[in-house]
């Protein structure tokens, strides 16, 4: 802005109206400011899928997947929990319809462009055992589109949900989304059976639009082509992950963590508290669509069954767990609270580079940064309490069969049976509330509280942070 | 409209009603209070369902060595009573180690911790040395029998007890919340947590019995539910999840915080539920409530009987 525009350069000293030229950045930038962090993350996920995956085990890779899809339900539900302070335990309500709605496009559309119901995808949605010579194939485009036509559906849905219960004050929202999430749930359980044409030749006679309805209701629905690869799950995820961290810091965000702050000072300030609550909810079911539909094409069935209230209990524990209004700390909790489950399924096949990888990173950070521990703390005690749980259930197999032999009372006996049937994986959900209540008492502002991950890094390393550098360095 | 039917569908509701009426209570004394929904609520109720199951065997097993206990009097007696006590005492343990260490935090974090209790409650029932992992028959003690008929409706004890018991429970609550010591510190303090305690009430108290009682009512409920409906899911399924929060529906609908709303709201529940299911269709069943809860919600955002609270600043 230059003095002579501004209407109060005429009657002010025009010098204080004006940016200091050393942090304001020259315009033309501007495009490249914008776009510089999705070309990122195009290229991030090209990388992953292309050169690292393939050397990744079907499990490991599988894995990755699920973690892109809950980062992605986890950063979009910190826009409305974690920014606004709303309470929405619908998000995979919303999951649901997108994943459907992308599903049934997607295998009805193939039939009624290619013939048949196979896979048609170029490299990017192909597995490690497909080989293919197009990048970018038609399959693809009908894959992305169906995705984000689902996330417009659960958009949509959700200004519809949003309206009438974000104008009431407290809990309402929370009633009002499990309500919806039951639903949904009922209601494509109730749709008409599934089409193809093993089981119904006629398939062919029903037009696309026609065919779009029949979900399969309760048996779920199955045999779309497979496309959500890593590429595509962790490019969707970087796009929320860069959008919502942008909203955080846009004049959008700020009003939204107003609202949580204090409705009532929020309006008075000027803050249209119901329109920018609904704007903030149709921005999460938007993305829990997309995530949605990314799900659903990832090993080819969906079944409405599995997105109850525990499917967004988990979402929203994501997004406590990593702080409310932490990006990046409910990305690192989606992560954490997928694979945790796994490492207990089976601890011995992941875990020792995990702890490795967990416990370097600790410790070079703590070194560093020896007043901002909390988080990393909390990390640490968690790797090494599951290092311990890993451990004593060793101790428990090996001296299990020690009281088995003869001359041991009955008791002994039934102790030594327990020790040695003792399997993790039976308390794997135990454990894992516990450690939820645990970590709500101990640490009740979640990992990183309303910061990001590089807020606790040293303040020396914080090269985009002028002016706390400055005020350390005095 | 078959008369017949008419009158089966409302005794049903009516019946089912009553017992989300008493987990309603649960819910809505807790919220009163604490403001916070008390995610677990719905599995103590799944907890008295179960511990009836277990107690009925326990004492039929020992009923080998002493006969006594297998009298369907004795066991009519021990069971719920212990089932009650139980319960009162899990509630209690929720409260005082996951609730209250979080007094004072944001709400939210509450909200979770309900949730894992939840989650604990579920995941714990299911192991193998617990309730394990499969559905199970609690044995009936008393042989069911139809007392008498009416328009063709037969009405059978079981409804008969159920509703006895829930009736008996909400009169001796509401005698309990308005005309006692105790309801008073109770309503003082869902009133201004602060001034009652100005006024000498010792608020953790009020609020650890608060749990007790509202558990103590869940526990009951789940006794009277697997009367009524002996064949028990496993404590992680789905049903019990539902069920706990049509009950809370049912809180928010009467006008949460109110009790004499909770009871109203049980009632409606149960009634819309099974209108429903006669006489619209059976698949959706859950949609009913939860279109009544929003339903209530556009037309009076604070319940049926709630007031609506002014925000001061």
């Amino acid at each position: 802005m230059t003095p002579s525009s501004s209407p109060h350069a005429a009657r002010s000293t025009a010098t204080i109206f004006v940016d200091p030229p050393s942090i304001k950045p020259p315009l033309w930038t501007s495009p490249l400011r914008a776009a510089w962090p999705f070309a990122a993350v195009v290229i991030f996920a090209g990388l992953l899928h292309l050169v690292i995956v393939p050397h990744m085990g079907g499990y490991e890779s599988s894995l990755l997947i699920d973690c892109g899809i809950a980062i992605i339900m986890a950063v979009s539900l910190t826009a409305v929990n974690g920014f606004t302070g709303q309470f929405s335990i619908g998000h995979a309500g919303f999951m649901s319809l997108g994943g459907y709605f992308a599903a049934a496009i997607v295998y009805y559309g193939t039939y009624h462009l290619f013939g048949d119901f196979s896979f048609q995808g170029g490299l990017l949605s192909s597995g490690a055992d497909q080989t293919v010579n197009a990048t970018i194939t038609a399959g693809d485009l009908l894959f992305v589109g169906a995705c984000i036509a689902g996330a417009v559906l659960a958009a949509i849905c959700g200004w519809i949900v949003g309206l009438p219960s974000l104008r009431l004050r407290g809990d309402y929202l929370a009633i009002v989304t499990l309500g919806f999430g039951e639903i949904v749930r009922v209601i494509i359980q109730g749709t008409g059976d599934q089409l193809d044409t093993n089981s119904d030749p006629s398939v062919t006679d029903v037009s696309f639009f026609r065919a779009l309805p029949h979900l399969g209701g309760a048996l779920g629905f199955s045999g779309q082509p497979v496309y959500s690869t890593s590429f595509w799950v962790w490019l969707a995820a970087g796009i929320t992950l860069v959008a919502t961290l942008r909203l955080k810091y846009s004049s959008y965000g700020r009003s939204l963590i107003s609202i949580r702050e204090d409705d009532v000072a929020a309006q008075a300030v000027g803050v249209n508290i119901t329109r920018l609550k609904v704007r903030a909810f149709v921005y999460a079911a938007f993305f829990a669509g997309l995530g949605g539909g990314l799900y659903a094409m990832k090993v080819g069935t969906i079944n409405a069954s599995d997105f109850g209230f525990q499917k967004s209990f988990d979402f929203v524990i994501m997004v406590v767990l990593g702080g409310l209004g932490s990006v990046s700390g409910a990305a690192i909790a989606a992560i954490l609270l997928t694979i945790l489950p796994e490492l207990l399924r089976d601890p011995p096949s992941l875990w020792p580079t995990g702890l490795i990888i967990v416990g370097i990173v600790a410790v070079l950070i703590l070194a560093f940064a020896p007043k901002r521990r909390g988080p990393l703390v909390t990390l640490f005690a968690f790797a090494v309490g599951w290092e311990g749980l890993v451990r004593g259930v060793k101790v428990l197999h090996w001296f299990g069969p020690h009281l088995l032999g003869a001359g041991h009372s009955d008791s002994a006996k039934a102790l030594g049976n327990f020790m040695v049937g003792f399997s993790l994986s039976d308390y794997r959900m135990v454990i894992y509330s516990l450690t939820l209540i645990i970590m709500m008492i101990v640490r009740p502002k979640g990992l990183f509280g309303i910061g990001e991950i590089w807020d606790f890094l040293p303040v020396r390393w914080q090269w985009w942070n002028r002016p706390a550098r400055a005020e350390e360095g005095k | 409209v078959n008369l017949h039917t008419l009158l089966q569908t409302l005794t049903d509701g009516i019946a089912v009603g009553s017992l989300y009426a008493l987990i309603a209570l649960g819910y809505t004394l807790v919220f009163g209070i604490l403001q916070f929904i008390n995610f677990a609520h719905g599995d103590i109720f799944a907890l008295g369902a179960w511990l009836t199951y277990a107690l009925t065997v326990g004492l039929l097993r020992s009923a080998a060595k002493f006969p006594l206990l297998g009298h369907p009097i004795v066991l009519g007696i021990l069971v719920p009573i212990g089932a009650i006590l139980l319960c009162a005492l899990v509630g209690f343990c929720i409260e005082r180690f996951a609730y209250k260490p979080l007094r004072g935090a944001p709400r939210l974090n509450v909200l979770i911790t309900a949730i894992g209790v939840s989650l604990l409650l579920e995941n714990l029932g299911q192991l193998k040395w617990a309730f394990g992992p499969d559905p199970k028959q609690v044995p009936a003690f008393f042989q069911d029998k139809v007392l008498g008929t009416l328009a063709g409706v037969e009405f059978h004890l079981v409804d008969v007890v159920v509703l006895g018991i829930a009736v008996l429970l909400m009169i001796a609550m509401q005698y309990l919340i308005f005309r006692t010591k105790l309801g008073t510190a109770m309503r003082a303090v869902s009133f201004n947590v602060r001034t009652a305690a100005l006024m000498g009430i010792n608020v953790d108290r009020i609020i650890s019995l608060t749990f007790v009682i509202g558990s103590a009512l869940a526990g009951a409920a789940g006794f009277l539910f697997s009367m009524k409906y002996p064949y028990l899911q496993q404590t992680a399924a789905t049903v019990w999840i539902l069920l706990g929060m049509k009950a809370f529906v049912a809180a928010v609908v009467g006008g949460i915080g109110n009790v004499r709303g909770a009871m109203l709201g049980g009632l409606l529940i149960g009634l819309v539920e099974f209108f429903g299911v006669q006489y619209l269709s059976s698949s959706y069943r859950d949609v009913y409530v939860f279109l009544l809860l929003i339903l209530v919600l556009l037309i009076r955002p604070a319940g049926l009987l709630g007031k609506a609270t002014v925000e001061k600043v």
